[in-house]
Order: structure tokens, then sequence, then C-alpha cells
């Protein structure tokens, strides 16, 4: 298929599941009566739904891509950094001391950059970030701060395990529309500014001195992109919590699907991880509902088997 | 001749250790180079300081008379590549892709490679017979047509200066010679200057206008190969007694190894 088609048919895709994910859902209303007076509030609330699906979606996916490329190593994912356990510890945390639910957000942002701080610094080694450091420095403050979550909640019991249960797992649910809307730049600004070093992230993928001998500035870019990636994980940790997965599997898909060149790898996931998490948010409302499954245990059920599939269906990546 | 690159008393190395140290050497527009000496003497070091991935720590390298470290790093790609021992990645590019990504330096950000850079990749491809690999992911290759496809890359940003780190080492005889007789020609016919790490001794002897044998991050003795190559200089940097006889071919230094002899 050529890319144009691959790219119309993405197109449709997206709409179509677009269509779905506003007539389906705890009420079904019919596409001619979407625009009803009376259905205005839930025609919004799906809407803002599919808006966080998008930003989540695309925001991961391509920081997941550029941190592959970083890393050479397409099994990165941007949580590595260390933002997911950093923005849930410090969520945690703020249940615990009861700071206000409208400053979680806040807290778990600052909790994610904090995290980065750290493994940032962990990692550098008279002034260069090498590959393995950045690596084990993230598993290393994840684990940590991982354990101290556990900590916590076991010490302070039901109340911290209830509020927390909606970091670790994620949710489309937007609570608060300013806030999406204050997410909604820096997110799309990183996916811009990756797309902006979409040749460099090429000539990286194949290795950090073969960049640099066709005159890429492989430290800087690495360190503007890490910046980046980190901004856009924490900002979108804010909105939604933590969904794993997509970041790993929605690039491992399509490079399967247009290759690896990130000129086009990217715009393309943009629109794959957006259907995938629209899709992810549609179940996780509509398979029991009225009872919402946490999205992050939807892209989990749906991501692993289709990673298993392809990870055994030849070595291709 | 006139003096391309000259490499001015220079040191350099990975942590506190100099592994480079107080080097002087001068390439010649045109020459065909190859740098040689045992493991650890600093041939992978010098390269690396020569396409500036390495920093120097003291002396300074000139290209046409400007100091490399102040030129802007593309400017310098456009004039001088660098062709590795081999390529490993777990991101499958295309052949075309991967020799497009020649184009580089020549390209500005977000500038997708016009009509011309494709013609200039093709006839690379042409040049080191990979056109017919055009569309082939590189980990479908073997190790000689992934070492054309390296070269062929290296050719895109269309260098005047060419530094090559054992590019034969993972070949058998026959691609080791086809790659050699490769870069010979466009050293000739095109007067592209070559600089190459090479281990085999008779290949350097057969190939190089010129040779520099390393020992201890500094230059033993350089000159050309009838001259670098006597079993005096082999035995006192290589530790190795040989004989040096000519070849009955080119008439060049021929060395040859004698088992058991140490």
């Amino acid at each position: 298929m050529r890319l144009r088609n691959k790219l119309f048919f993405l197109f449709l895709l997206l709409g179509v599941i677009i269509i779905f994910a506003l007539i389906k859902g705890a009420v079904n209303i019919s596409v001619a009566n979407l625009f009803l007076k009376d259905n205005q509030a839930i025609l919004h609330l799906r809407l803002l739904r599919i808006i966080a699906s998008i930003l989540v979606g695309s925001g991961l996916a391509v920081s997941g891509i550029a941190l592959q490329a970083i890393l050479r190593n397409p099994l990165a994912e941007p949580y590595l950094l260390g933002t997911s356990s950093g923005a849930g510890l410090a969520a945690v945390i703020a249940v615990i001391i009861g700071v206000s639910r409208v400053y979680m957000p806040l807290a778990a942002f600052l909790g994610a950059v904090l995290s980065i701080v750290i493994v940032y610094n962990l990692s550098k080694e008279r002034g260069i970030i090498t590959d393995k450091s950045l690596i084990l420095s993230g598993v290393i403050i994840s684990v940590a701060f991982s354990s101290v979550i556990v900590f916590l909640v076991s010490l302070f019991g039901n109340k911290a395990m209830h509020e927390m249960n909606w970091w670790l797992w994620g949710s489309m649910q937007v609570y608060d529309y300013k806030l999406l809307a204050l997410v909604f730049f820096p997110v799309i600004l990183g996916v811009f500014v990756i797309y902006f070093f979409a040749q460099d992230l090429n000539a990286i993928s194949m290795g950090e001195e073969a960049a640099m001998h066709l005159g890429i500035d492989v430290q800087n870019i690495k360190k503007i992109l890490i910046l980046v990636i980190a901004l856009v994980s924490a900002s979108l940790i804010c909105i939604c919590g933590i969904s794993g997965f997509v970041g790993l599997i929605v690039p491992h898909m399509m490079r399967l699907v247009v290759g690896p060149n990130h000129k086009v790898l990217i715009p393309t996931t943009c629109l794959a991880a957006s259907i995938f998490m629209i899709s992810c948010d549609l179940v996780s409302r509509t398979l029991f509902s009225p009872i919402e499954i946490p999205i992050g245990v939807i892209t989990a059920i749906i991501g692993a088997p289709v990673f298993i599939i392809l990870l055994k269906k030849g070595k291709r990546i | 001749m006139s003096v391309l690159l000259q490499i001015n008393n220079i040191s350099g190395g990975y942590y506190k250790e100099d592994i480079v140290k107080e080097l002087s050497l001068n390439v010649d527009q045109g020459d065909f180079l190859v740098i040689i000496g045992p493991n650890g003497s600093g041939k992978t070091t010098l390269l690396r300081l020569l396409t500036r991935v390495l920093a120097l720590r003291r002396g300074e390298i000139l290209y046409k008379d400007e100091n490399i470290f102040q030129m802007n790093l593309k400017q310098f790609c456009r004039k001088v590549a660098f062709v590795s021992q081999d390529i490993s990645t777990d991101f499958s590019f295309t052949v075309m892709e991967l020799v497009l990504m020649g184009r580089i330096p020549h390209l500005k950000r977000l500038q997708y490679e016009t009509r011309k850079d494709i013609e200039i990749a093709e006839e690379k491809l042409a040049l080191t017979g990979c056109l017919s690999l055009k569309d082939k992911r590189i980990d479908e290759l073997s190790a000689g047509e992934r070492q054309r496809v390296i070269i062929a890359q290296a050719l895109a940003q269309e260098p005047e200066l060419l530094f090559l780190d054992e590019p034969t080492s993972h070949l058998d005889i026959g691609h080791q010679i086809q790659i050699l007789d490769l870069l010979k020609k466009f050293n000739e016919r095109n007067s592209l200057t070559i600089v190459m790490i090479l281990h085999d001794l008779n290949l350097a002897s057969a190939y190089s206008n010129r040779i520099a044998l390393l020992e201890n991050g500094t230059v033993f003795k350089e000159g050309k190969p009838q001259e670098v190559l006597t079993y005096q200089n082999i035995e006192a940097v290589y530790k190795t007694i040989v004989l040096v006889n000519n070849h009955p071919v080119t008439g060049k230094p021929n060395v040859v190894l004698i088992p058991g002899e140490k």
C-alpha cells in the first residue's frame, strides 16, 4: 500500500472511531440525535474525552518514538525517565497530607519533573548522557519511588489507595477542561519539536557516532529532546494519570506499517495513537458500563497480546 | 601537492589518559594514506579526533588552514566523511533511506530530499554496485553488501576527504579486494583523498601511496610503503619477526609472517 493510501485509511479510521466514541457510552445516542439540546452535556463530556485521548495518545507515542531513537532501543517508553513513579509518589503524598483535589495535577506534575531531574543528573557523566546510565537511573528511580508509594499506601491504607488508583491506571475522564486547555499547548508544542528533529532522529537511531559524522550535534539535541519528553509526559500525567503501553506499542506497530523513517513515522503514529486511545477509552467506559475500567488496564490487555504477536511474528521492528 | 589536513602536535583520549600523544602528520590532497599499528596504538582514537567525535586536549588540526573545531559542524561534514567498520541497529531502514542520510549535511532541518539528492544517492549506489539493493532493508544485507552501502552513504556526502576505520575487517578476501579496488578508483579518478586504518600490512602496502605506522599514540614512521614496511620497523613496533620481500606482481613490499618465531 502506498503511503498516501495508508494515511487516508488512518484518517478514515480516526473519523469512524470518533463517531463511535460520540454515540456510544452509558447512554447510546443515535447520530441523528447527537446535536439535540438535551444531549449537549453528554456530547460535551465525550468530546473532551476524545480530545484528551488524542492528546495522550499522540503525546506519549511521539515521546516514545523520540526516546526509542535516542536510546536506540525500540522497547523504551516515555515513563522510562521515572515520570510515572514520580507523579504517583507526589500524588500519594498529596492525598495523605490532605491537599485539595484541585492541586493534585500540580503535585503530580512536580513529582514527574522532580524524578526526571534526579534521573537526568544521575545519568550525566562529565556532561555527557550515556544510554546505559539513563536507562539504569530511570529504572532505579522508578523502583525506589514505587516502593515508597507502596510503603505509604500500606501505612495510610484505604483512603490513599482509592485515590491512587486513578493516577496509577489512568483515565480519560476530564473533570477540568481548563486543565485540559492548559496542557494542550505544551503537548502539541512538544510533538512539533520532536517532529522538527525528525531527520536528526533518523541519524541518531543509526548510532551517536554515525550521527556526529553526519554533522549532527548529538549531545545537545539529546538534552533538548529529553526535556521535551519529560515535559510532555509530565503534563499528560496531570490530566490523565498513567497510561502505560501506548508509548511503546503504537510506535512499534507503526514501524511495521510505514518503516522507521521518522519524517513519516511521527505523523502516522499520531493518527494511530489517537485511534488506539479513543478505542481503549471507548472500551473502558462501555464494557461494564456504568462502571469505568481504568484505561491503563485496557491498554495493557489489548497491548500485551498485540505486542507478543508482533514479537513472535518476526524480529522486524 | 598541497596539504589538505595538517595535524600539529595533537593529544587526546577518553578519561584522564591521553591515547594519542603529541602526534603530527600531514595529509596531502589526493593521498591514499593508510594508518597501521598494533592494537592500542591509538589508530581509532586518532580518527575520532580527526573527525571531531572526540575533543582535542592539545594541538590543532587544520583543514585547508582552517581549524576544524572552529568550523560549522555541518559544513565540516560536507567536506569530510567517515566509514565505520560496520553498522548495527534495531531500526530497519531501507538501503535508500540510509544512503540518503548521507545528504543530511547538505539539507536544512525539515527539508525533504530533493530530486537532486535522490539522484546523487542513486549514483553512489550504482558506483558501489548496490543499486539493486535500493529497496532492501539493511538488516537483510550480507556483511559485504552492508559495507558497500555504508561507503555509498559516505560518498553521498560528497566529501573531499574520506576516513575509513578498517572497512575490510569483517570481509572475506574477495570482498576485501572489491572494496579496496573501489576506493582506489575513487582516489584516482575523483581525486578523493583517503585516510584508512588497516590491520593487514599487505593490503596497506598494495593500495596506499603513504603509510603511517603508529606506536603508543604517536607516529613511529611515516612515508612510502617501502620506507615504512621494513622488517626492522615492523619488529620494533609489533614485536614480531617477519620477512619482507617484494610482491611478485606489484613489486611493493610483501610481509610474510613466520609461525612459531617470537
